[in-house]
């Protein structure tokens, strides 16, 4: 507060806008900052020997980092770093199929779908208002052994035996998360692609450039910050997912994710010291994505407010 | 858009990805819902329609079980108060770290964008941790779910409202202060019904976000009692499950749509410019800058 009594201008109309924002602010604070805290606290703290149960270090000078490198050993070379790998391999090709996929989808409707345009987005924005599970619940119902998507594909002989999509197979999860994080995927995408300026485009093709060489040398590079912002927008809750791949397979330990440990370590075997160490150890593979989307949009915002 | 564009194969082929991926997307869903009609127990295959899983089988169907409309009441409930509470916390903070420019404000504005790109699990983790080792006074249960579903979704209001704010300006709200308005006369007749459109379409993203929501829902459900629709989806098709899964995720889905219909309704009535599908992509796409 005393920043904001410094500043230049009239003092009262500071105060009188700052009281605005204090409660959210403060709400922030109190439930998010401290939360976070509180995670710092359990994964540096240490565990009561008799119960079990975990003693958070709320001073930083009394810190133990004992458990958080015993996880950090596991994580490198250990039996967690296989589950990092593998959750960073699927996410790694989840996003590739968004990308795949949500281009092309984007591109149409931002610049090619002419007057079905609006009739195309309310079909995009339709999947937002649709649960997330329900969506994989409709999955495991198509996916069953006696279920449509076996029954098409014996229908055209692509194979003569219903095959099971639903037992821990790597391709199901990868096809799963794609599914689940498209929407999420093309809007921001879409919004970048219909906003370049349509002369620079009709310049290209002026100055005798094919569409191809148009779409590679003038839109492509000016859809990159909506293809970095879509990406790190899905990347993000990919990481953290634990309940596509555990619902898209009956939990099976084949396709486990490091959101599977976390939620085990906190609400399964009750070790939380872990689970909070874990979470921090998550928190800085992602912070690069989560620094570079502040700074981005903190930018963007200062030069729209100019 | 230039007029002498011709018609090239390439948008033919990117006309047919288009339809192939929203048919890939929202058909699954269709198949979801007709098979909550089932009048047999299958979760694979259409069967003879009927409304059993809905009020028709006395033990299982959403009617009759109840777990499952607990469950359904629980997500309309926390989905109503979050709204009502993140809502107002949300444009509040939207106004005031628009015009109150300082060191600290910029501080408060990164904080706010923190939780948008926050995984959902560190957020569950995080508020399960400081429920039980710090604020255990707050009552487990959906006191503690809708404080989760507050913190989560406020900063969606505020990033929406604050992309109108600096569409608006400040012209308006000067020439209301030059004809004698007080400020807060100028917020409150001038400011906020300019605002509506972008309140509205936050209302629409806060309840799709609460209802969404499973993992902090999840992390701070005490049991049956405080279940959601999503976590009950969620636990119910790894055991011996039947379409009264279905059936309650349809339930969801119609109030969703209908809560969505109507903001949309309102949000076209008052916004002159009309508040379409475009209106509404916008407003999403701008939380993701």
């Amino acid at each position: 507060m005393t920043a904001a009594l410094v500043t230049t201008g009239p003092r009262r109309r500071t105060r009188f806008w700052a009281s605005f924002a204090v409660p959210g602010v403060g709400w922030l604070i109190a439930f998010f900052v401290v939360s976070v805290y509180a995670v710092m606290a359990v994964a540096f703290g240490t565990v009561d020997p008799v119960l079990r149960t975990a003693v958070p270090a709320w001073n930083p000078l009394q810190w133990d980092f004992a458990a958080m490198s015993d996880v950090l050993d596991r994580v490198f070379g250990g039996d967690l770093g296989t589950v990092f790998v593998r959750t960073f391999r699927f996410v790694a090709l989840s996003l590739a199929g968004c990308i795949l996929v949500g281009y092309p989808v984007a591109y149409y409707v931002a610049r090619k779908a002419g007057p079905r345009r609006g009739l195309l987005l309310v079909l995009l924005v339709l999947p937002f208002w649709i649960s997330y599970l329900m969506r994989m619940l409709a999955w495991t119902n198509l996916l069953q052994l006696d279920g449509i998507v076996n029954d098409v594909l014996q229908f055209l002989h692509l194979q003569d035996e219903p095959h099971n999509w639903l037992d821990g197979n790597w391709y199901t999860v990868v096809f799963g998360l794609t599914y689940g994080y498209l929407p999420f995927f093309i809007l921001p995408l879409y919004s970048t692609l219909e906003r370049i300026d349509g002369r620079l485009i009709e310049a290209g093709r002026d100055l005798g450039a094919s569409s191809m060489q148009t779409f590679f040398r003038i839109t492509l590079p000016l859809s990159v910050p909506g293809l970095m912002a879509a990406s790190v927008i899905t990347i993000l809750p990919m990481f953290g997912d634990y309940y596509t791949n555990t619902y898209l397979t009956s939990g099976s330990p084949k396709t486990e994710m490091v959101g599977n440990q976390i939620e085990n370590y906190l609400l399964g075997t009750s070790q939380p010291q872990t689970g909070a160490s874990l979470v921090l150890v998550l928190m800085a593979f992602l912070f690069v994505l989560m620094a570079y989307y502040l700074y981005t949009t903190l930018r963007q915002q200062r030069m729209a407010e100019r | 858009m230039s007029v002498f564009r011709r018609k090239h194969g390439s948008a033919r082929w990117l006309a047919l990805i288009t339809w192939l991926y929203v048919i890939w997307s929202l058909a699954p869903v269709l198949v979801a819902v007709r098979i909550s009609f089932n009048s047999g127990k299958s979760r694979s295959s259409l069967q003879s329609p009927s409304f059993r899983w809905y009020w028709g089988d006395p033990t299982s169907s959403v009617w009759h079980d109840e777990s499952l409309h607990t469950a359904l009441f629980n997500t309309l409930e926390l989905a109503a108060l979050t709204m009502l509470i993140a809502t107002p916390l949300g444009v509040a903070m939207a106004i005031g770290l628009h015009r109150w420019r300082s060191r600290v404000s910029t501080g408060a504005n990164g904080l706010m964008l923190v939780p948008i790109v926050t995984p959902e699990i560190v957020f569950g983790v995080a508020l399960f941790l400081v429920f039980t080792e710090l604020y255990s006074g707050v009552p487990s249960g959906m006191p503690r779910q809708l404080i989760g579903h507050i913190t989560f979704t406020m900063s969606f209001v505020v990033v929406i409202v604050r992309g109108r704010l600096v569409a608006i300006g400040d012209q308006y709200e000067e020439a209301a202060r030059d004809l004698g308005a007080t400020r807060l006369q100028a917020i409150r007749l001038v400011l906020l019904p300019l605002l509506a459109p972008a309140i509205f379409a936050s209302v629409m993203v806060v309840f799709a976000t609460s209802v969404d929501d499973f993992v902090i829902s999840s992390f701070l459900t005490t049991g049956a009692s405080t279940d959601t629709v999503p976590i009950k989806i969620y636990s119910g098709a790894r055991g011996s499950s039947t379409p009264a899964l279905n059936a309650l995720a349809t339930v969801m889905l119609c109030f969703t749509l209908l809560a969505v219909a109507l903001a949309a309704l309102a949000m076209r009535r008052m916004s002159k410019r009309g508040g379409d599908a475009e209106g509404m992509a916008g407003g999403l796409a701008g939380l993701s800058g």
